[in-house]
């Protein structure tokens, strides 16, 4: 992750945030969490559970005294993952995508890697107390609960669809919000496709490790031509055997590089696509408390223009903020794909020509075998 | 320069019996003689082929082994199909169905016999069109043959066949030589029952006419390797002559597959009730070998098949993968972010594209292979239970002569002269059945030795090839996933 000039006011280095192992009691996901102050060459290290990442979420929510928090696009946190054997993969990858995937949870940590150093990289959210405590106190601050969110995640009720699709009085907002509802469908999408991609290369290495297997098992020293035939057949099974091992490193490849960039793409556009919302919501209740006023009666007039200017006031504000928002969010989301992109680029790469090399000695071993 | 292979003789022209050609007249000789016999009832002429079977046995055997050397598959560096140069350089590669991938061409390693042919034969199968409309309507394919041997008429000679002509001359080869031991390959008929997934292999009446090529192509190659299917007048005539006489048996495919499962069947009973005192433990140690290889070689091939199967998926979902990266290229406002996924996608479409070509390597090396010897192994059984058969024939012949031998005893006692003699006629018949019926089988055993011998040999070949095309498929595969992740990288980089 970048590291931003805001980050001289921190506390904390947001690139020094790691998640360095996990460890899995039944279906409770304990991970160890090391990060640096910026004034230590220290590292502290804490353990934390997923209950814990939610508390932070909600406290950054909740932040009282802070105008336009509403405009705030909030870093997505993935949702939580349930490890028990009763869920089944399918349960597990329609809830999380790609998070699902891979070994012992190494994409999902990455996420929270990612999602823990988003926060303390924004120059808003890093100052607040609750992220200090979520990665330096020994002591898990989760247990400090109760302190809910004052806003809950969209919700599909049909009255939220119709708020969604308000019109907006600044176009420069209206332009924002269809881009960011295309690109969060189509960013959504491409990363469901790029899913199947993976998954079928999976199961086209499991493929692939069966005929390896049943050619391993055509073995017979009956007699020469036998023993020949032999030969040959594991032969093939070691180069099908060669073709499974690519297979699983190019899944793997692209899953942890240009999966996890797509899915953290989709999820930062959902987080746009919220924050506009709220921003929406407040411009309906202020054409709400407008309408209201011009109706008022003239005793209770006074009152309602009062209570519109406040409405206003924090409407402009969130505005304001939103608009910074937006464009740091333009500039560090293309940062981002572009870093994934490289590294999925490059692994793929090395892939590709460490397979390419191992197939051509298998060709020269065998073309020298042969012609004998 | 000796010519050793004289064309075989024209049916009912006696060649004259010359110290050289004895090989040859003698092989032409037995052709004759099987073909007097009509096709349909072959295991019930008594009195078998009238020529020398002694000239068979000045072996052949040498000549066979030699032959099969010249026929064989060429060393591997002359086997690609792919590339022109040696080394697998970055060339474009397309695994093309309608070429004839076991390319066969003279193995000039092997240079014992002083005056040998130069054997040289290419036959490709291609250009499958539809010919006529409606219910009568089928498939023609060109049919082409590049040869410098002396046995066909000219050089190269191109012709148009059907399906059922290709399945006309399996049966009439089937008929001619089987019994007598031979290999016959099997015909580009129904696919093997395979458990693709849990379900039965299609009929290869559902093949895709390229694949339907490939597998007639790959039959006439097998059935020419066989120096005597070679000659074979009916092998000659179908690669040859421009008109067909239409193979009626084969005409309704349904029609005919019934009659062969029907025979198939009463083989299957028959089997049973043979109860053969085999004598020599090769054949029985063959056999098992041969039930083993049959059941490993199914596996392989629901394995291939499903991995088939799911390389064509994959192809499928990356090309899907690759529109939605486009799109999402599309609406993207960043300039050089948006160019960059729109290379995303490019790359992958290109990337599905190798993963098609994969699969088709995958099809038609492996899994077509893998099938075809399943089918071989069927022919390798089929010519075992033939032995069987001449074997049991010999035993009914033994049975049949010691009751006329009892039958004459008894008339002698009874002392009747005028039946006495037709008795002794008869045993004298079956004294000849007897023996003829002994050579059979020794002809038999001996051919299923030397057949055996070749096939495996040619077994461990054939599958080297494939190996090493595979191989080289992979390598290409990997240069041209290099070559665009190297022409990506600079594009992603760029993204300022």
């Amino acid at each position: 992750m970048e590291v931003s000039s805001a980050e001289a006011a921190l506390s904390v280095s947001a690139s020094s945030i790691r998640i360095t192992d996990v460890t899995q009691d039944g279906d409770v996901l304990t991970f160890a969490l090391t990060s640096q102050k910026l004034d230590s060459s220290a590292g502290v290290c804490v353990f934390r559970i997923y209950e814990d990442f939610d508390w932070l979420q909600q406290s950054l929510f909740s932040q009282e005294n802070l105008p336009g928090l509403q405009g705030i696009i909030f870093p997505p946190l993935p949702s939580k993952a349930l490890p028990s054997q009763s869920n089944t993969q399918t349960k597990a990858l329609k809830q999380l995508g790609f998070l699902a995937l891979g070994q012992d949870w190494q994409s999902y940590c990455k996420a929270l890697e990612f999602y823990l150093q988003q926060v303390a990289a924004h120059p808003t959210l890093c100052k607040c107390k609750a992220l200090d405590s979520f990665l330096f106190n020994s002591e898990s601050p989760g247990k400090q609960r109760g302190r809910k969110g004052i806003f809950n995640r969209l919700s599909q009720a049909v009255e939220e669809m119709r708020k969604e699709s308000h019109k907006d009085v600044d176009n420069f907002f209206q332009n924002e919000r269809n881009k960011n509802t295309n690109l969060a469908a189509l960013s959504k999408v491409a990363t469901e496709k790029l899913l199947d991609v993976v998954m079928t290369e999976q199961k086209l290495a499991l493929a692939c490790g069966h005929f390896s297997t049943s050619l391993h098992l055509c073995v017979n020293q009956d007699d020469a031509s036998a023993v020949a035939f032999s030969k040959v057949c594991l032969k093939l099974s070691d180069v099908i055997e060669a073709v499974k091992r690519n297979l699983e490193k190019v899944a793997s490849n692209n899953l942890s590089t240009l999966g996890l960039g797509l899915d953290l793409e989709s999820r930062y556009q959902e987080a746009e696509k919220e924050m506009l919302f709220r921003r929406t919501c407040k411009l309906i209740e202020l054409e709400t408390v407008k309408k209201g006023t011009e109706k008022a009666k003239a005793n209770k007039r006074e009152v309602l223009e009062a209570f519109q200017k406040a409405v206003e006031k924090e409407f402009n504000l969130i505005s304001s903020v939103a608009k910074q928002e937006i464009e740091r969010f333009h500039s560090s989301h293309v940062n981002v794909l572009k870093n994934f992109l490289i590294g999925w680029c490059e692994v793929q790469l090395n892939t590709a020509k460490e397979f390419a090399e191992l197939y051509s000695q298998h060709l020269e071993a065998c073309r020298n075998m042969y012609s004998e | 320069m000796a010519e050793e292979r004289e064309p075989p003789p024209l049916p009912g022209v006696p060649e004259p019996q010359d110290a050289e050609d004895l090989f040859v007249s003698a092989a032409s000789a037995m052709e004759d003689a099987e073909r007097s016999l009509s096709p349909e009832d072959i295991s019930s002429s008594s009195n078998g082929p009238k020529a020398e079977p002694m000239l068979l046995d000045h072996d052949p055997d040498d000549l066979f082994a030699e032959a099969t050397e010249e026929v064989s598959l060429d060393s591997p560096e002359r086997q690609m199909i792919l590339s022109d140069g040696p080394s697998p350089a970055i060339t474009p590669v397309t695994i093309n169905p309608r070429a004839d991938v076991f390319d066969r061409s003279p193995d000039q390693d092997e240079d014992e016999e002083e005056n040998r042919d130069t054997f040289d034969i290419q036959i490709s199968v291609s250009d499958p069109e539809k010919v006529g409309d409606g219910m009568n309507a089928y498939m023609a394919y060109k049919v082409t043959t590049k040869t410098s041997l002396s046995i066909f008429s000219r050089d190269e000679v191109c012709v148009k066949r059907r399906f059922s002509d290709f399945l006309g001359l399996h049966s009439k080869l089937a008929s001619k030589y089987m019994h007598i031991g031979y290999i016959v390959p099997p015909a580009p008929e129904k696919s093997i029952v395979g458990q693709r997934l849990g379900r039965r292999s299609s009929a290869v009446t559902e093949l895709d006419p390229d694949a339907k090529a490939c597998l007639c192509c790959r039959y006439l190659l097998r059935t020419v390797k066989q120096p005597a299917l070679l000659k074979d007048p009916d092998v000659l005539q179908f690669l040859e002559s421009s008109e067909l006489p239409r193979a009626v048996s084969t005409q309704a495919l349904s029609g005919a597959g019934i009659l062969r499962m029907v025979n198939k069947a009463a083989d299957a009973v028959n089997k049973m009730t043979i109860k053969m005192n085999e004598s020599d433990a090769w054949f029985e140690e063959k056999q098992q070998q041969f039930e083993n290889l049959d059941v490993q070689l199914r596996k392989l091939h629901a394995s291939v098949e499903s991995l088939v199967f799911h390389r064509k998926e994959l192809s499928v979902n990356t090309a899907s993968f690759a529109k939605s990266a486009a799109m999402l290229g599309n609406s993207e406002d960043h300039t050089a972010l948006s160019r960059a996924l729109s290379q995303l996608a490019e790359v992958e479409e290109k990337i599905d594209q190798l993963h098609q070509d994969q699969a088709c390597a995958d099809f038609y090396l492996i899994s077509e292979l893998l099938g075809d010897y399943v089918r071989l192994i069927t022919a390798v059984k089929g010519v075992f239970d033939q032995r069987m058969k001449t074997w049991a024939k010999c035993q009914d012949a033994q049975v049949m002569l010691q009751r006329k031998r009892e039958a004459e005893a008894k008339l002698q006692h009874a002392n009747k002269p005028d039946k006495l003699q037709q008795a002794k006629d008869e045993i004298r018949e079956w004294e000849g059945k007897v023996q003829q019926g002994e050579r059979d089988f020794e002809q038999i055993s001996k051919n299923i030795r030397r057949e055996v011998g070749r096939f495996e040999k040619d077994r461990v070949k054939d599958f080297r090839v494939v190996i090493i095309k595979y191989l080289e498929s992979l390598v290409h595969t990997q240069q041209q996933l290099i070559k665009y992740w190297e022409a990506f990288l600079p594009e992603a980089k760029a993204i300022a």
